[in-house]
């Protein structure tokens, strides 16, 4: 899987509510609605800045707080592409493999708002075009690759019934 | 090179030689969900395709957040929660039956040697009983009641070595506050904790639960402990399968040993708004309350009840406090029933609420007013957690909140044990 995007910058202990505030998540299970307030109270402009295929990129121990799945459902429906942040909480690590949105483990502190990054998920390399710089992650494992590529865990049953990887 | 014990369970369970870091495809023993999380594990069952669940006495459903119900909407989920139950036969615990982490393994469901999800993160409390049981969100719960297999990242661990006795008023949850203080609460992110040592093998296992209980709140995946001999007299009656114990290999590989010495240990207190802002109840005495409350999944058994009754016998707390009383099973209000720890603690004027979670996600049964200091046996303190962000919330043991209601104001429990 390659992915291209843009890189939009985040601190440390990105948590769920700020993610999605709790405000709209009970609100309603319309996850396109959901999606226009992601990062709000961080950026307000952030869902109108960003193209398909865009990236967060954050600091340490991104996603803690609650177990919700709106959380990455709201980054993957506002069409951002993937996440890298130097660590996640493991809850949202697990809901969002589970959800499809890639999650990237990689030293991010060398990454700027705006630079284009191209992350190639199986050979474990970030290419920071910008800087023209490599950022190595440790490739994921097959199950999560698999997962990723049927987009979740929701249609990777709905294909096979079952865990399926071979 | 050795073993821990989380990779001796998802060795056994996936039928590889797991290690730290490695990704496995593993069995599951036990499922469970309650009424915050199974109704959207339900919306995912039906959206994968599920039709069956691969074994219905392996799944059990707990009504016990809100139960019972405030509401039409919650209501509307536990009929959703009934329905599913009663067409795919698995078990249903409704309103009244207690807190899903007192019910689970009281009823026997999980056993020594286990693999086990819950949608709820305090899932962990199982851990006690050498459990590896761990928290997860409604799809991977959905994916482990159609197919019984879960995929699993196989932790590192972190070993807790306590040693020394804990003086008198000294609980396990003073020990607990201890190390999420010491550690902080991101302190084990990611890995296993594995709970050991003289201080522990002298606790009995009602004990040990409130310990594997707060493992998250160190942002641990799962909170083990040894299999013993208590351990094994206290599944003995309530197992329905044979039990696999697991033991760490002494050359099992950890990332971090620490070591506590609990013998000057004094009791703790967890101050707002976050669990590992602990300090010595010393710090805070004095300190006015208007609300205590005695029970939660952490200190809802009948040990902690009879702690509560032991201070509060030919007493009444204090006038401008409310004890609020939650069993954590029907078992548990039986037995304090017939030993009289009901009629004492009602005595001394504290209502009971219905077995359950009572007050402690603030969706009913004593939402604090603006401006309220409460002192609770719970696991959390974050603010709003009990239903309204302008009031603060302490989390002693059952003892220092027994004590304080006495006392109006945050107590040192230790005279009533001297
Ligand atoms: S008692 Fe509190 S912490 Fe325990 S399961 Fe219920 S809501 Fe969660």
């Amino acid at each position: 899987m390659l992915l291209n995007g843009k890189a939009f910058k985040f601190g440390n202990d990105i948590n769920t509510d700020y993610i999605i505030s709790g405000k709209y998540k009970f609100k309603t299970l319309d996850m396109k609605e959901l999606a226009r307030h992601v990062m709000e109270d961080l950026d307000p402009h952030f869902y109108e800045k960003i193209s398909e295929g865009d990236m967060i990129v954050a600091g340490s121990n991104f996603g803690c707080g609650s177990s919700r799945e709106q959380a990455p459902l709201a980054i993957i429906y506002a069409g951002v592409g993937c996440v890298l942040a130097s660590s996640f909480a493991r809850i949202f690590y697990r809901n969002a493999i589970n959800t499809g949105l890639p999650v990237i483990e990689c030293d991010t502190s060398k990454i700027e708002e705006g630079d284009l990054l191209q992350v190639n998920l199986e050979k474990g390399i970030v290419l920071n075009k910008s800087k023209n710089r490599e950022i190595p992650i440790t490739p994921l494992p097959q199950v999560m690759l698999k997962i990723l590529s049927d987009g979740g865990l929701i249609k990777h049953f709905q294909k096979y019934g079952d865990f399926k990887f071979d | 090179m050795g073993k821990t014990m989380a990779e001796k369970i998802f060795s056994q369970h996936s039928g590889e030689d797991a290690r730290a870091g490695d990704l496995v495809i593993a069995r599951l023993d036990f499922i469970m969900g309650q009424d915050g999380t199974a109704p959207l594990a339900i919306n995912s069952f039906n959206e994968m395709g599920g039709e069956k669940v691969f074994d219905p006495s392996r799944v059990a459903f707990v009504i016990d957040h809100s139960a019972p119900s405030p509401n039409e909407g919650v209501s509307s989920l536990h009929k959703l929660m009934r329905e599913f139950a009663l067409k795919q036969g698995i078990l249903l615990y409704d309103i009244g039956h207690g807190v899903c982490h007192q019910l689970i393994p009281e009823q026997g469901h999980v056993l020594p040697g286990d693999l086990v999800i819950g949608a709820d993160s305090h899932t962990c409390t199982y851990g006690a009983l050498n459990v590896f049981s761990t928290g997860v969100g409604s799809t991977d719960l959905a994916a482990g009641i159609i197919s019984g297999k879960l995929w699993f990242k196989v932790p590192e661990t972190i070993k807790f070595l306590c040693k020394g006795v804990l003086p008198p008023g000294v609980l396990s949850k003073d020990l607990i506050l201890y190390l999420i203080g010491d550690i902080g609460a991101d302190g084990a992110t990611y890995l296993a904790a594995e709970y050991c040592g003289e201080a522990i093998s002298a606790m009995d296992v009602e004990e040990r639960f409130t310990i594997a209980n707060m493992a998250i709140e160190m942002g641990a995946k799962a909170g083990l402990m040894e299999f013993d001999e208590k351990v094994n007299k206290w599944v003995a009656g309530r197992a329905k399968r044979p039990l696999r114990p697991v033991f760490a290999d002494p050359d099992a590989k950890y990332v971090e040993i620490r070591q506590y010495d609990v013998s000057q240990l004094e009791p703790q207190i967890a101050c707002p708004h976050t669990v590992d802002n602990v300090s010595p109840v010393g710090q805070v005495e004095g300190l006015p309350i208007q609300q205590a409350v005695i029970g939660t999944c952490t200190n809802g058994r009948i040990n902690d009840l009879k702690i509560a009754a032991r201070i509060l016998a030919g007493k009444k707390i204090s006038p401008g406090v409310r004890l609020i009383v939650a069993p954590s099973s029907r078992q548990v209000f039986l037995e304090a029933m017939n030993e009289g720890i009901i009629q004492i603690l009602v005595e001394a004027g504290a209502a009971i609420v219905t077995p359950g979670c009572g007050p402690c996600v603030g969706t009913h049964n004593g939402v604090p007013s603006d401006g309220e200091v409460v002192l609770s046996t719970a696991n959390r303190n974050f603010k709003g957690r009990m239903g309204n962000s302008r009031a603060s919330i302490y989390l002693a043991s059952p003892a220092t909140v027994a004590a304080s209601a006495v006392a109006g104001r945050i107590a040192d429990p230790r005279p009533f044990f001297l």
